[in-house]
């Protein structure tokens, strides 16, 4: 907007901005007020938020026993070390060969470009279905193991066709001279192209890791043991199956109250790392998804 | 002579993009392996699949199981279901970013601008699992919605057992989950106004409201228009993976849609053959779709996605 500093602003004006200020406090509110809910509720005193109800404006209580059972419990701390398995292995997987298929569409003049490019863009439009890709990873024999969370979802095309843009966004005249120079396209990839793109090439591994922090519904396909579960799964089994029997059976009278703030504890614990990195890529998010507007 | 010609160019192609090519072996394998073989297993749903035969042995069933389909007693439902979630969807999810975009648009302290953008992009950081958790325990009979609407006389239950309560709760969430990262794309096409237009329109002394009617909009309606088209091409694909957290046998009625039942036949029943069929029977459609969608943009705008 244009700004227009000593003008009085009419009485239309102000009126404006404090309906529009009064609707986006709103959505600030309506936004942040679940997980501040889940933050008061996993602080509080189990028995006090058992009999309360209504919102909750402050801790009931201050309690830290919920947090320490979850940290007590074997399988959300089996969990979490599966899922930092999973987060770091399966970025550095997806990273490199986006990497390296971005880079390879990114350049021009080859004969098999147009058929790569189709290769990877028709998936995009259309996929064999749940079972046949289901099927398929059985066979190359990757269920039931940690490989079936970092292959079959290795590379997401959008993000390539993102990586793609950024990378042939490179004035070309620094590739010619470097090969002047002879280096070849590995050197000219990781020397010239990924330091030149950094912010998008930062914006794809927090995507990915994002991504793989969240991911269950492959883990819950694949896997049968559960050492090998990562976190999403226990939480699965806390709050969606746990609720589920609950809302069967209702027997709400019975449930121990302690579970209740566990519950709570375990959705701080397993989001409280996404909040963490949030800060620092945010300045990315509109750079990462502009560039994904440009049809390449 | 010709054919020579045509093997030496390619000759020299090959040995002058080495390392090009080299580079590509990863997302060739990587596409047939997880993209192409599956699309190719996806024959299945043409056969009676049996595991000890695989899927090149099992034999040929012609059109039984789209047959089966179609005369399924749930057909019906399924295909209403996802239609109907995804134009609620439409009718309300699609506009809600616009709207957040032009009102952060409005706002002139940079602070407050910036304190709605940092909140309104978190949910889509978190994971599904979470929310579904959220939205089971918040919509549970003594959860937090229940708490508020009790206040007002009304008798509390379990939301999610109630058929008439799944579209609401889906939509909402899925807005609350969506609005403030969908809205990244109109702030960007925002920042594309022309200021001249706006201080031309000061001057003829349009009001702020008039502005956005007669600016701002206008200015972003090409983006708004290439977001449409993109919806309208994936409108009958309605994902899975939030449904099936959220759903439970008593509301199926109202909340089973095709991407799910395909799922619960496939690997819960394990009735492969049937939920190819009725996973390709979809794909099909969303193809056909996104073609059409993307046809139609290249005739009304410039725009397109090819």
């Amino acid at each position: 907007m244009v700004k227009r500093k000593k003008i009085k602003r009419s009485f239309g004006d102000v009126c404006f901005d404090t309906i529009n200020t009064v609707i986006l406090l709103f959505v600030v509110i309506v936004t942040i007020y679940p997980f501040l809910y889940v933050l008061f509720a996993s602080f509080s005193d189990p028995s006090r938020f058992a009999s309360h109800s209504g919102l909750l404006l402050r801790p009931l209580g201050f309690e830290t026993r919920a947090y320490k059972a979850v940290f007590e419990n074997q399988n959300i701390l089996t969990g979490y070390k599966n899922t930092l398995f999973y987060v770091v292995a399966g970025t550095a997987v997806s990273m490199l060969i986006t990497t390296l298929s971005a880079y390879v569409l990114s350049r021009r003049g080859y004969k098999l470009k147009g058929f790569l490019n189709f290769l990877a863009v028709f998936t995009m439009f259309f996929s064999g279905g749940l079972i046949p890709f289901y099927l398929q990873v059985n066979s190359l024999g990757l269920a039931d193991t940690r490989w079936a969370l970092i292959l079959p979802s290795a590379m997401t095309t959008y993000n390539m066709v993102v990586m793609r843009t950024a990378f042939s966004n490179v004035p070309v005249s620094l590739e010619e001279s470097a090969r002047i120079d002879g280096a070849q396209d590995f050197t000219i990839l990781f020397r010239i192209i990924m330091p030149l793109s950094l912010p998008t090439v930062a914006i794809m591994v927090l995507f990915y890791g994002v991504s793989k922090w969240n991911a269950w519904f492959y883990a819950m396909v694949f896997l049968r043991d559960r050492q090998l579960y990562p976190l999403q799964l226990i939480l699965r089994e806390i709050l969606v199956l746990s609720s589920t029997s609950d809302m069967v059976t209702d027997m709400y009278a019975n449930k121990d109250l302690l579970s209740e703030t566990i519950k709570y504890a375990t959705i701080i614990v397993a989001t409280v790392p996404i909040l963490m990195v949030y800060p620092f890529i945010q300045k990315y998010f509109v750079k990462g998804i502009m560039i994904g507007a440009v049809k390449g | 002579m010709k054919t020579l010609k045509l093997l030496e160019g390619w000759k020299k192609d090959l040995s002058k993009y080495k390392y090009l090519y080299i580079m590509a072996i990863p997302m060739v394998v990587y596409y047939i392996l997880f993209n192409y073989m599956p699309m190719y297993g996806a024959v299945i749903a043409f056969k009676d699949f049996s595991a000890g035969l695989g899927t090149w042995g099992s034999r040929y069933a012609g059109l039984k199981y789209f047959s089966l389909f179609f005369n399924d007693v749930y057909f019906g439902r399924i295909l209403r279901n996802t239609i109907e979630i995804s134009l609620l969807d439409l009718a309300f999810g699609f506009p809600a970013p616009i709207i957040l975009a032009l009102l952060i648009n409005e706002v002139r302290q940079n602070w407050f601008k910036k304190l709605v953008q940092t909140v309104s992009y978190v949910p889509h950081f978190i994971s599904m699992m979470v929310i579904a958790g959220l939205i089971i325990d918040f919509t549970s009979r003594d959860g937090a919605i229940n708490d508020l609407l009790a206040l007002f006389g009304v008798e509390r239950k379990t939301m999610l057992l109630v058929p008439g309560l799944f579209k609401p709760i889906y939509i909402i969430s899925d807005i609350w989950q969506k609005i403030g990262w969908g809205s990244i794309v109109y702030l960007g096409a925002l920042t594309g106004v022309d200021p001249e237009l706006y201080e031309a329109a000061s001057i003829d002394g349009t009001g702020r409201f008039g502005k956005i009617i007669h600016v701002t909009i206008p200015g972003i309606l090409p983006t708004i228009i290439i977001m449409l088209i993109l919806r309208l091409g994936s409108i009958m694909n309605v994902g899975y993976e939030k449904i099936i957290l959220l759903y439970n046998p008593t509301i199926y009625e109202t909340s089973d849609v095709i991407s799910s039942y395909s799922y619960r036949m496939g690997l819960q029943n394990m009735n492969y053959s049937y939920s190819t069929a009725v996973g390709l029977f979809n794909s099909v459609i969303n193809f056909l779709l996104v073609i059409g969608a993307n046809t139609i943009s290249r005739k009304v705008g410039e725009t397109s996605l090819w």
